[in-house]
């Protein structure tokens, strides 16, 4: 399917879509209850088989922003290796996003970072738990109120001295 | 390192209590070259039942970093993500901030770009099989591997000014132009690099222990492969034959005449022979760039504000005075739109993408770096049911995980 | 250390100087490193174990991967708050004598890397005998930090761990404190 095709199917199956494009790359943005259906038509009957990366951006410092946080899905077609973008927002307090781990079994560690970093959580996944940070990490460090340095929890272990060997 | 109560469920297929399945730790410090992972396995014996990766070692907060750094002090960071290609996740990191720019870069540069990220390949692709060779006892591998790694850190050396973590690429170019030096060990790299290579496949391609060790071991369908979201040459050995050089050409590969290396195995001995093949394709690669160098200027002009003038043109223009002062002045710099932008290129171990951000100013908002590395370990699991605890090392030295690129 | 007290029990104003020199002598050059490698320095540690730079002519090749039969610990890269406890577990399973390289600007001050999760300094948990700046350093650098800890050994008793009795010993070290 070339990329236009894709987009009039898109079009045509969902009515609330907001399509734009910019350096080559076709976005698309979705409300939240419809992203799981959207991605599995995208799957499914679009070609779009592979899942690049699953991420999401806090908004809270950017201009102009409305909502707080935007998921963004990137797929892409293994055969005629078209792109494709798809956004959706969500918003505080308990951010929810419906899980895609029934599509992609890759999306499952993605998801995991996600929620690991922002606080999403995702309803659905088998197996939600921070991946990256210890778990009793307490914050979640990628979201704008957090400072770069942290809050005291790199240094609070305790020391071991040349005598205690 | 306790189990809590949280690492009971999860990825591990059992529920109900069996009493002669023992659970072993591996890592995250273990003899196997890997830096820091930790796997928890669950053994029927020898035979491993469960696997479950357990990461973040290594997380450092790249993310994070990457929206309080300049576009041009980031690069600095990228190296230190797959540490054994540095000039891979340079190129990269440029790639996808020009292309939310909008910068094209000139064809001087592009034939140094892509120098510079085949040999960070195949740096990447040896140390990735030396560590496979040294992790099932090959260790003779390892130094013949390694070997030819140490003349392609004198290339870099050459170039860039360090053996590792090179930082060389800027917005809209490079740090410094190619000299007749680097060009010179190049093409003395490209003529040697052939038989150094047969002298290191002989000791494993044919060699009986190493293939009982990988044939057959660790198997990942093309199926499995797509729903697994994989790419690079773990995918490409299972048949999903996407490069990113070819499909979706950047730079100059376009350009020039090389081919993809896949497999249909998908087993860990494919993964290997699908390196090596990649290596030899990477040398044609360079030595075509290297002879069919363009001349020109290595930096965009200055009409396009994203890197620093000439010197020379900074102190006997007006133009160049004041492109010089609207670059580094605090409030000017980048010109960037308030977009969001993805892009990637085809590092060695899949695809490296950055999906970036932009505000406005010089540093991103968002750098969301897609690690390959991330998703190949996500695979481990899958890979390792049914085999041996001795088949641990060869599946993970097959993946090329790299913790950094990991945990990020 | 227990065979060591059955047999002699030496007073505090006693000293043996040519023998402990010779086990000092011999202690240093048969280093037995424990690569701790975590980050882009682990690369370039083995780099120093390849053909190139042979940290072998140091008579520190062996790299034992179990900390029971090492005795100098090359922290090789940043070391983060959830693998630090790891590191300290390592520490405490080696024997005395030891010692601890800390290779590299993230290990030594957490380097570029000021963030949420880095520690910045391995100082600050575990005490370390030499530091070797740079990202990453050199080979030539790291075995010009294994020679430089090699005089340290000479110049210090080990024989019955003298050294770790001075007070000055005692203090950890801080790079900063933040």
């Amino acid at each position: 399917m070339t990329e236009q095709q894709t987009i009039d199917a898109l079009n045509a199956a969902y009515s609330d879509l907001a399509l734009s494009e910019f350096r080559g790359q076709t976005r698309v943005v979705v409300a939240l209850e419809s992203i799981h259906d959207v991605l599995k038509t995208l799957k499914e009957q679009l070609g779009f088989d592979l899942l690049i990366d699953i991420t999401c951006v806090d908004y809270l410092r950017y201009r102009g922003a409305k909502d707080r946080f935007g998921m963004v899905y990137l797929l892409a077609n293994a055969e005629t290796n078209e792109r494709i973008t798809v956004r959706t927002f969500v918003n505080d307090p308990e951010p929810t996003v419906p899980s895609m781990v029934d599509l992609w079994a890759g999306a499952n560690w993605l998801e995991r970072e996600v929620w690991d970093m922002f606080g999403i959580r995702f309803s659905g996944h088998p197996d939600l738990r921070r991946v990256l940070l210890p778990d009793g990490f307490e914050s979640h460090p990628l979201r704008k109120d957090y400072p770069l340095q942290g809050r005291g929890e790199r240094h609070n272990l305790p020391v071991i001295r040349r005598a205690e060997g | 390192m306790p189990l809590t109560p949280a690492l009971q469920s999860g990825d591990l297929a059992h529920d109900e209590p069996q009493p002669y399945l023992w659970t072993m730790n591996v890592g995250p410090q273990h003899p196997a070259t890997h830096t820091t992972l930790r796997l928890v396995l669950k053994l029927d014996g020898e035979r491993v039942v469960d696997a479950m990766p357990d990461i973040g070692y290594l997380h450092s907060g790249f993310e994070k970093i990457g929206e309080h750094l300049d576009y041009n002090q980031y690069v600095t960071v990228t190296d230190r993500m797959n540490y054994v290609s540095p000039a891979a996740n340079n190129v990269a990191w440029h790639h996808a901030v020009e292309r939310l720019m909008g910068i094209e870069v000139p064809p001087r540069c592009q034939y140094i770009r892509m120098i510079i990220a085949e040999l960070a390949r195949i740096g990447d692709h040896l140390t990735c099989n030396a560590a496979v060779g040294l992790d099932t006892g090959a260790f003779t591998f390892f130094m013949y591997a390694f070997n030819p790694r140490e003349l392609t850190l004198d290339i870099l050396e050459a170039m860039c000014g360090a053996r590792f973590t090179n930082s060389y690429t800027r917005v809209g170019g490079l740090a410094r132009d190619i000299s007749p030096e680097a060009i010179r060990l190049i093409r003395e790299f490209v003529a040697a690099m052939p038989k150094k290579l047969e002298d290191a496949e002989a000791l494993l391609n044919r060699n009986r222990i190493f293939q009982d060790r990988t044939k057959g071991i660790g198997v990942l369908t093309k199926e499995e492969a797509i729903n697994r979201c994989v790419t690079g040459p773990v995918g490409r050995a299972s048949g999903v034959s996407r490069d990113l050089r070819r499909d979706e050409p950047y730079l100059a590969y376009s350009d020039l005449d090389f081919k993809v290396c896949c497999a249909t195995a998908g087993d860990c001995f494919a993964r290997y022979l699908v390196r090596m093949a990649e290596i030899r394709e990477s040398l044609k690669i360079i030595e075509q760039a290297v002879e069919n160098l363009p001349p020109g200027p290595v930096n965009v002009g200055d009409d396009a504000r994203a890197i620093l003038p000439d010197k020379g043109k900074v102190y006997s223009t007006i133009e160049g005075l004041i492109s010089h002062f609207e670059m580094v002045m605090t409030n000017r710099g980048f010109d960037v739109p308030m977009e969001e932008s993805y892009a990637a290129v085809e590092a060695p171990n899949g695809e490296l993408g950055f999906y970036l951000v932009g505000d406005g100013t010089n540093t991103a908002y968002r750098a969301r770096c897609r690690p390959p590395s991330f998703i190949n370990f996500a695979l481990f699991p899958h890979l390792i049911r049914g085999h041996m605890l001795s088949d641990v090392v060869a599946v993970l030295g097959s993946l090329n995980i790299i913790a950094a690129e990991l945990d990020r | 250390m227990a065979i060591n007290e059955s047999i002699i029990e030496l007073p505090d104003n006693v000293r043996i100087t040519v023998l402990d020199k010779l086990v000092s002598w011999c202690r240093s050059y048969s280093l037995w490193p424990m690569p701790f490698a975590t980050a882009c320095c682990g690369i370039e540690l083995m780099a120093t174990g390849a053909s190139r730079t042979d940290i072998s002519r140091f008579g520190a090749e062996v790299f034992r991967f179990s900390p029971r039969q090492c005795d100098l610990m090359i922290v090789a890269g940043r070391v983060v708050m959830k693998m630090m406890p790891v590191l300290q577990r390592i520490w405490q399973q080696m024997y005395e004598p030891k010692w601890c390289i800390s290779m590299g600007a993230c290990a030594s001050t957490g380097g570029v890397f000021d963030t949420y999760s880095v520690v910045q300094g391995i100082d600050r948990f575990i005490p370390v005998d030499v530091y070797v700046p740079g990202c990453p350093p050199r080979p030539e650098q790291l075995i010009q930090s294994i020679i430089d800890l090699q005089t340290k050994i000479r110049a210090e008793d080990t024989m019955f761990g003298r050294e770790f009795d001075a007070p000055t010993r005692q203090q950890a070290k801080r790079a900063l404190q933040r």
